[in-house]
């Protein structure tokens, strides 16, 4: 396999191993380097990748594996990920999408949630994927990717409702 | 779409049983200018949804690194031969030097050096004999002393 043959499969979803990975390490940053190590084990890996039966769903377990080990390791030595870009990565994408405020304020509503659910929401709600991919990505049964979906759309729901009624803007 | 439908969608929704198509539907809903307002709640999230898909993974893909490291590596197999060869030339270049007529010359030169050596070591021999006579004779002149002491105490 040559590197043209191997960008035509990898190009379809690097940006959504990019968007996982910055679903759960926050910074734009760390999101980049490990999408980059994605695709290198892909690259080293490529002679088996034709063994795959869907490379896709490999490299998301593969992502998610390698995101949740790296925030493991970054709780354990007492560190946070610092994501100082927060704001400004924000505004800036403000910009190119016209987001609002209320739609800013989801992302940090999911920020929020548990690992589990913010990567249901993230393959579901944002790329789309059906049920039974996200539980074999997600290495979980049917069922508990559902019950995890449902608890995380309401969740953001009851949160939204929240700081509308109030309006903690 | 009907408002009713748009509630039952909503409700199957949350409940996590809405197919790919009905959120679809949602989503396009949700894109509209105005929703009715007990649904607003819900518009940020779907946009949310809608806009967080456009991102995009902007750096290279890094795979022109696996070239390099193969270069490096048979620049450095190179490097070790060229030295390798180096040591080779370094170490056969005198063995290969050994001129005959000199070595029978050199061993010519050796066995004269010794012979004359030989010589030294006789006359050295000789001269041992001699000084040892010597100091036979310095013996006898210390008794000589001693006798004459004798005589002079006796007086």
């Amino acid at each position: 396999m040559n590197q043209a043959e191997f960008l035509n499969i990898v190009v379809p979803f690097k940006d959504k191993i990019f968007r996982l990975a910055k679903r759960l390490l926050v910074s734009t940053e760390e999101a980049e380097d490990a999408t980059q190590e994605m695709l290198l084990k892909l690259w080293k890996n490529k002679e088996q990748i034709q063994n795959y039966k869907n490379v896709e769903a490999f490299s998301m377990t593969m992502t998610k594996n390698f995101c949740l080990d790296k925030l493991k390791s970054k709780h354990a030595q007492n560190l946070k990920i610092v994501h100082s870009n927060y704001k400004d990565e924000n505004t800036s994408l403000q910009k190119q999408v016209e987001l609002n405020d209320s739609t800013e304020w989801v992302a940090k509503i999911i920020e929020e949630l548990p690992h589990q659910q913010k990567m249901v929401i993230q393959l579901r709600d944002i790329e789309d994927y059906d049920l039974d991919e996200i539980a074999k990505m997600l290495e979980m049964n049917n069922t508990a990717v559902r019950v995890t979906l449902s608890r995380a759309r309401k969740t953001i729901r009851e949160q939204l409702t929240n700081t509308h009624s109030y309006g903690v803007k | 779409m009907g408002l009713n439908n748009i509630e039952i969608l909503i409700e199957k929704y949350e409940n996590g049983e809405t197919t790919l198509k009905e959120e679809q539907q949602l989503k396009d809903y949700f894109s509209q200018e105005t929703v009715e307002p007990h649904l607003e709640v819900y518009k940020p999230m779907f946009q949310y949804f809608l806009a967080t898909k456009q991102e995009q993974f902007t750096k290279d893909v890094p795979l022109k690194t696996k070239n390099t490291y193969a270069l490096y590596k048979w620049i450095s197999v190179a490097a070790v031969a060229v030295l390798m060869f180096g040591v080779y030339i370094q170490n056969t270049r005198p063995s290969d030097e050994i001129d005959p007529v000199l070595a029978q010359q050199t061993m010519e030169a050796l066995s004269l050096l010794s012979k004359n050596f030989n010589k030294g070591t006789n006359s050295v021999n000789l001269l041992s004999s001699n000084f040892s006579k010597g100091a036979e004779n310095i013996a006898y002149v210390g008794t000589f002393g001693e006798t004459t002491n004798k005589l002079l105490k006796n007086n």
